[in-house]
């Protein structure tokens, strides 16, 4: 059987893939443990001159890291282990001072090959959390980032939907694959961050050709059931989860660069490092491209058309295998990179896919299922809605902690579905 | 390699008490798809209410329980399935059968959040889950609990053996039940709900009632299948319940066959049968010297190697789907279904 052979070489592309990635991981070492000090009393200045000693589990003494103009500190590590930071007080400059004056060491595990970073705040301390008012600006602007990348990684499911009626419950893993491959790329063959990420975009867009041709597209032409389609999807889900947890294991691992910034301003309470902005700027660039692409191009237009209604499209001469195929690509190069942008501040985690999948569901459903831009509006309101949801906080029993926040998601499908089950901008008709 | 003893090791637990939890996961599945058409894939979510249902309601007062007996817990626990078809069934029950696979998926999910969340810890002891609720499940146990009684190579303790003749008993009982209803007219009605829902409600049927009906039985069997776990392993932990828990009990009916009453529990004894040879294989050769020493596998490989049955009963099942969707016992014209 072709189709056989095809899965067969997919899962073996995918496997070896992933295989060569980590078997660059045997040039190891490069642990450290570094960081940055800034006075928050004044203006986030570069504290120079602090000294730090860290000593390893036994209490032997690695060495002494002293910061400089910048602030910046970092100290290499003779290998994997805990470690714990010891600030020298003594070495403070005159008037800067910790925010916690107990907390003068800090413990710390380093895995292999990681930097830890380990800071000791100074300045003057907030008395207790942040309030409300405070944490506003800040949270809104994290959720304008995850409103964003829920948005982008949910264009692609939206779009297969649209023009093939299939659920994939597979998406959220192109998101971790994205992110997975920046990794490897990244941390085990040195290269930076954003080269990295652009080859693992392309590399998504390669899965979702290899997906489409070795796998959605002949099960299409066997006309398997849709429900047979999701349980495929549901198989090929688990399958990449376990493949990814086999060579990525369950760690929530950083970049090497990016994952400690100077802020570039204060929001109320919280600091926004550039990669906040970053994210923002090219996600609403990127987002832009996609919509325009949709409205203008001869290509996008036929992805609407096909989406609106497959058998007219196919018979006033659109190539529907073709657009499709377009779609899958375009959809799993979005993904991955949501994926990548996701974990610049979040670090990379096998499942994280996973978990946004939810909120594209929720995202796609509240914007109104198979269309591409209410989908994406739907994303991102969404998103923002739950960032904003963590500042509930009345009371001790009426409050939303960080861990909570997707259980918004859900109430927020179950509610559109009972009111308007088409969403905002949906029409009536999808909804069957 | 002892091949002896990992055969010993994969038949006991092909009918052993984790085997059961998939066998009622996957009976209750069997009314949603295999008879009725709905896509539930948040199993899980059904039988993490069962499991928490009886470790909240009967665990003591110190441990943050209520301190009620384990039978009131077992029933609390249906309740709460009940409750939660139909929070789940009444803005989707009415929709395209695809809704009805997101917001079940999501809510599984999402209840799995909520109860290993810090915020919950005084309920539901969060990620560590709760311990100690089934003292007085074990008290009634005829068989002596901490006895092994042997029946030839196999060795089940007396508290496994317990468990499992509940476990089957019930089990017994949801397939006689499940029989009788799908004799009965209420069954057939179902039937026709999965041929041509328009159909039957032509003929004046209330298919959106009938729909929640069987989201409500299948559930409760789910939680069911939660509860007896819970109740073996007299611990109710979050993580039991991903999304894998309700794939697992997809692939034993799929397998065995949907819409049959034998496919579920056939298809969980081979199913769970084939899932716990191969984490016993991979237990056994990650244990080996050649593996430990292997210098071109990554270490994080080794670490990660109980993921290997995953990789491969994940690429099982889709080529299950793709092939023989009807598995074992089913009929081919009854599996094909469309998203309605």
């Amino acid at each position: 059987m072709g189709l056989t052979r095809r899965l067969v070489t997919v899962c073996t592309l995918l496997i070896v893939g992933l295989g060569c990635w980590s078997g660059l991981a045997s040039a190891q070492g490069g642990e450290a443990i570094a960081g940055t000090f800034l006075n928050r009393e004044d203006g986030n200045k570069p504290v120079a001159g602090v000294k730090v000693d860290v000593v390893d589990s036994s209490g032997k003494k690695v060495g002494t890291a002293v910061s400089d103009d910048s602030g910046k500190y970092s100290l290499d590590l003779p290998g994997p282990g805990t470690y714990t930071a010891k600030l020298q007080v003594g070495s403070l400059p005159k008037g800067v001072r910790l925010t916690d004056t107990k907390k003068t060491q800090l413990t710390v595990e380093v895995s292999e090959g990681r930097r830890r970073a380990i800071i000791f705040p100074f300045g003057k301390g907030i008395a207790g959390p942040a309030g409300a008012l405070d944490r506003l600006p800040g949270t809104l602007l994290d959720g304008v980032r995850l409103g964003l990348i829920i948005a982008m990684t949910a264009i692609g499911l939206s779009l297969i939907y649209g023009t093939t009626q299939f659920t994939n419950f597979a998406h959220g893993e192109m998101v971790t694959f994205g992110a997975l491959v920046t990794w490897f790329l990244n941390h085990d063959g040195g290269l930076p961050v954003l080269w990295s990420a652009l080859i693992a975009v392309a590399l998504s867009a390669v899965a979702g050709l290899v997906l489409d041709a070795g796998l959605w597209g002949p099960l299409r032409k066997r006309k398997t059931s849709p429900f047979s389609l999701m349980v495929v999807s549901f198989g090929l889900s688990i399958t990449l989860i376990a493949v990814y947890q086999l060579f990525f294991g369950t760690r929530n691992r950083p970049f090497t660069e990016y994952a400690i910034q100077k802020p570039l301003f204060s929001l109320g309470s919280q600091n926004v490092p550039p990669r906040a902005i970053v994210t923002i700027v090219l996600s609403v660039v990127v987002l832009g491209a996609v919509g325009l692409f949709l409205q203008r191009a001869r290509f996008g237009k036929a992805m609407r058309a096909v989406a609106d209604n497959g058998p007219l499209a196919a018979s006033s001469g659109i190539n529907t295998a073709r657009v499709v195929r377009l779609v899958w690509m375009m959809g799993s190069a979005l993904a991955g990179l949501g994926g990548v942008l996701y974990s610049l501040d979040q670090g990379v985690n096998f499942l994280e896919g996973q978990s946004l999948l939810l909120l594209m569901f929720a995202g796609i459903t509240l914007g109104g299922l198979g269309t591409s831009f209410g989908a994406a509006a739907g994303c991102f309101i969404l998103g923002v809605a739950i960032q904003l949801s963590t500042l509930v906080n009345f009371s001790e029993t009426f409050r939303v902690p960080p861990s909570l926040k997707n259980v918004g998601a859900l109430v927020v499908l179950i509610v559109v579905l009972m009111v308007r089950p088409q969403g905002v901008f949906g029409r009536r008709e999808r909804v069957g | 390699m002892n091949w002896s003893n990992l055969f010993v090791l994969t038949v006991s637990a092909a009918i052993g008490p984790e085997a059961v939890r998939y066998i009622l996961g996957a009976q209750g599945l069997n009314i949603h798809y295999g008879y009725t058409g709905l896509f539930n894939f948040g199993q899980a979510g059904f039988m993490a209410v069962g499991a928490y249902g009886v470790a909240i309601v009967s665990a003591s007062e110190q441990a943050g329980g209520l301190g009620y007996s384990v039978w009131l817990g077992v029933l609390a626990g249906l309740v709460a399935a009940v409750l939660l078809a139909l929070l789940m069934g009444v803005p989707t029950l009415r929709l395209r059968g695809d809704y009805l696979a997101i917001v079940t998926i999501a809510a599984s999910e999402i209840i799995r959040l909520v109860i290993r969340s810090e915020r919950f810890d005084w309920l539901t002891g969060g990620n560590s889950g709760i311990n100690g609720f089934a003292n007085s499940f074990f008290d009634a146990n005829p068989f002596d609990n901490s006895h092994r009684y042997e029946f030839g190579p196999f060795e089940y303790l007396g508290k496994d053996l317990w468990v499992m003749l509940i476990g089957w008993l019930v089990i017994a009982f949801f397939g006689l039940l499940t029989f009788l209803l799908m004799r009965s007219p209420w069954g057939r009605v179902l039937r026709s709900i999965r041929e041509n829902e328009d159909a039957v409600r032509s003929l004046g049927k209330n298919v959106q009632a009938y729909k929640m009906q069987a989201l409500v039985l299948g559930g409760v069997m789910g939680a069911v299948g939660g509860a007896i776990y819970a109740l073996y392993q007299n611990l109710a932990l979050p993580d039991d319940f991903v999304t894998r828990t309700t794939f697992i009990a997809y692939a034993a009916l799929i397998l065995g066959g949907a819409a049959r009453v034998g496919g579920p529990i056939i298809g969980g004894v081979i199913w769970y049968g084939i899932f716990a040879f191969m984490t016993n294989l991979v237990t056994e050769v990650s244990g080996t010297y050649w593996f430990k020493s292997a210098s071109w596998l990554p270490s994080i490989v080794k670490d990660n190697a109980g993921q290997f049955p995953f990789v491969f009963l994940g690429v099982a099942l889709m080529l299950l789907v793709v092939f023989r969707p009807q598995g074992i016992f089913g009929d081919r014209r009854e599996v094909e279904l469309d998203a309605r």
